[in-house]
């Protein structure tokens, strides 16, 4: 479980989270949806304390990722992270990137760490690109790559930072099509996005983010058909 | 016989010996400061890139002193300051002193347009597999990063071989300074000057054949 609390984050003077509260079950997916500069993306770097937070709490499995007592490397393996710009180490083939952290962090052996790459390669459907390096991979691709990356290291949590946001309008399903394949096998998933279809479909609950602060959240039914709140309404109408 | 066959003598074959002991002393100068300046450079690289910002202004000063100060006014003050305290240096050691610090001057800055060149999303991806920050520095920021500013690095090298010639001013008798003695004695600048030339192209030339190989091959 992920739990927010009161969560306020400044850059500098902007006071970019607004006190956020927030709880995410073990097997959800939640989609966070809302304008560019809402705080959204800044949510999920404070839950897996890539940034800093000022005042508030957030707790994973019932340990404060932000306390100094907390080992973040450690907690961090039980958070996957995609991110808009998918970031393959180019030096490595598909299976060395998604083998390295098995490897160094989790300290498998080398034939280990294969083994448990070769099965994620193959679960984002890219069991026929092992030895290709990502400079030979499409945009689409090198973010599955991504994923089946984070996925190595078995995290129960999945986050997703606008996945597909970068990506060529052609290329978006397949990612799509891959983070909806993870939601039906269970995964527990916060994915922040800009594809409503996809919010809509495969989410239990969407967030709507304006201006720092959570203006609404509920079923996609309720916020795609009856949203309570006028800025949640207008957003959607321009979208739409 | 004249009388100035008895000061100068021509160019012998065993003089070509001579010059190859000498080439063996720049070669040897230059691998050492090379060597320790890359070292040193590194270190220097990172803290400019993630120390704090007072670190940032005084060994940014200390390194742009080095850089633009010439190395032969460098060399001549840090020979001469040595004996004043008590403490002579021969010239070896003060050349490679100095050749080292003004090589870390300049690699510093290679090492951290390296570490910046791996930029912050691909470093923030890294930590949030659980990699520690050493462990990214390691396995994600080194070998990118030194990709990306190897082609630098040569040039470094290459131009700290040709700068060790300056060590000659304190009489250290290396490839220039062995140039110079031949000269003198033979009155034949030309050809000693021609073969001086050819070993430092001899020296270097290894180096650049064997950078341009690698890089091919990373790209590939």
């Amino acid at each position: 479980m992920i739990e927010v609390k009161d969560l306020h984050k400044y850059f500098g003077a902007l006071h970019v989270l607004k006190g956020i509260d927030l709880t995410v079950q073990k097997g959800e997916v939640l989609s966070v949806i809302g304008a560019s500069g809402s705080g959204k993306s800044t949510l999920l770097y404070c839950i897996n304390a890539l940034e800093t937070i000022e005042q508030g709490e957030v707790i994973v499995d019932g340990v404060s990722v932000h306390a100094k007592s907390t080992d973040i490397n450690k907690l961090r393996q039980n958070l996957g992270m995609v991110f808009q710009q998918w970031n393959s180490f180019p030096h490595l083939t598909a299976t060395e990137n998604v083998a390295l952290a098995p490897k160094i962090v989790s300290g498998k052996s080398r034939q280990e760490a294969r083994e448990i790459a070769v099965k994620q390669l193959e679960h984002v459907g890219l069991g026929d690109k092992l030895d290709v390096y990502p400079s030979a991979l499409s945009g689409g691709q090198q973010q599955r790559l991504a994923i089946a990356r984070a996925l190595a290291m078995e995290p129960d949590y999945m986050l997703f930072d606008e996945a597909t946001s970068a990506l060529d309008p052609e290329l978006v399903g397949e990612v799509l099509d891959t983070m909806r394949l993870l939601a039906e096998e269970g995964m527990t998933m916060i994915c922040v996005t800009h594809e409503m279809g996809f919010a809509r479909d495969v989410s239990d609950r969407v967030a709507y983010f304006h201006q720092g602060m959570m203006e609404e959240i509920g079923p996609p039914a309720q916020i795609f058909g009856e949203a309570q709140s006028e800025q949640t309404r207008k957003f959607l109408a321009n979208v739409r | 016989m004249n009388a100035t066959t008895s000061f100068f003598t021509g160019f012998q074959f065993s003089d070509l010996g001579f010059l190859a002991e000498a080439a063996g002393r720049t070669l040897l100068i230059s691998v050492i400061s090379v060597a320790a300046g890359t070292v040193m450079g590194c270190i220097f690289g990172w803290a400019l890139q993630a120390g704090r910002w007072w670190i940032e202004i005084t060994l940014g000063l200390v390194l742009d002193a080095f850089r633009s100060v010439p190395l032969i006014i460098q060399l001549i003050l840090f020979f001469n300051f040595f004996p004043l305290v008590g403490l002579p240096l021969n010239p070896f050691f003060s050349g490679a002193i100095i050749l080292s610090f003004y090589t870390s001057a300049l690699v510093a800055n290679v090492a951290r347009g390296g570490i910046e060149a791996v930029g912050v999303p691909m470093r923030r991806a890294a930590r949030s597999l659980g990699m520690t920050y050493w462990q990214d520095m390691r396995y994600v920021v080194w070998p990118i990063g030194l990709r990306a500013v190897f082609p630098s690095w040569v040039g470094v090298a290459l131009s700290v071989v040709k700068d060790s010639a300056l060590v000659s001013v304190l009489g250290y008798v290396e490839l220039l300074r062995a140039s110079q003695i031949l000269i003198t004695r033979t009155q034949e600048p030309f050809i000693i000057l021609a073969l001086a030339g050819a070993f430092y192209f001899a020296l270097s030339y290894p180096l650049s054949q064997y950078s341009a190989r690698l890089e091919s091959r990373w790209k590939s």
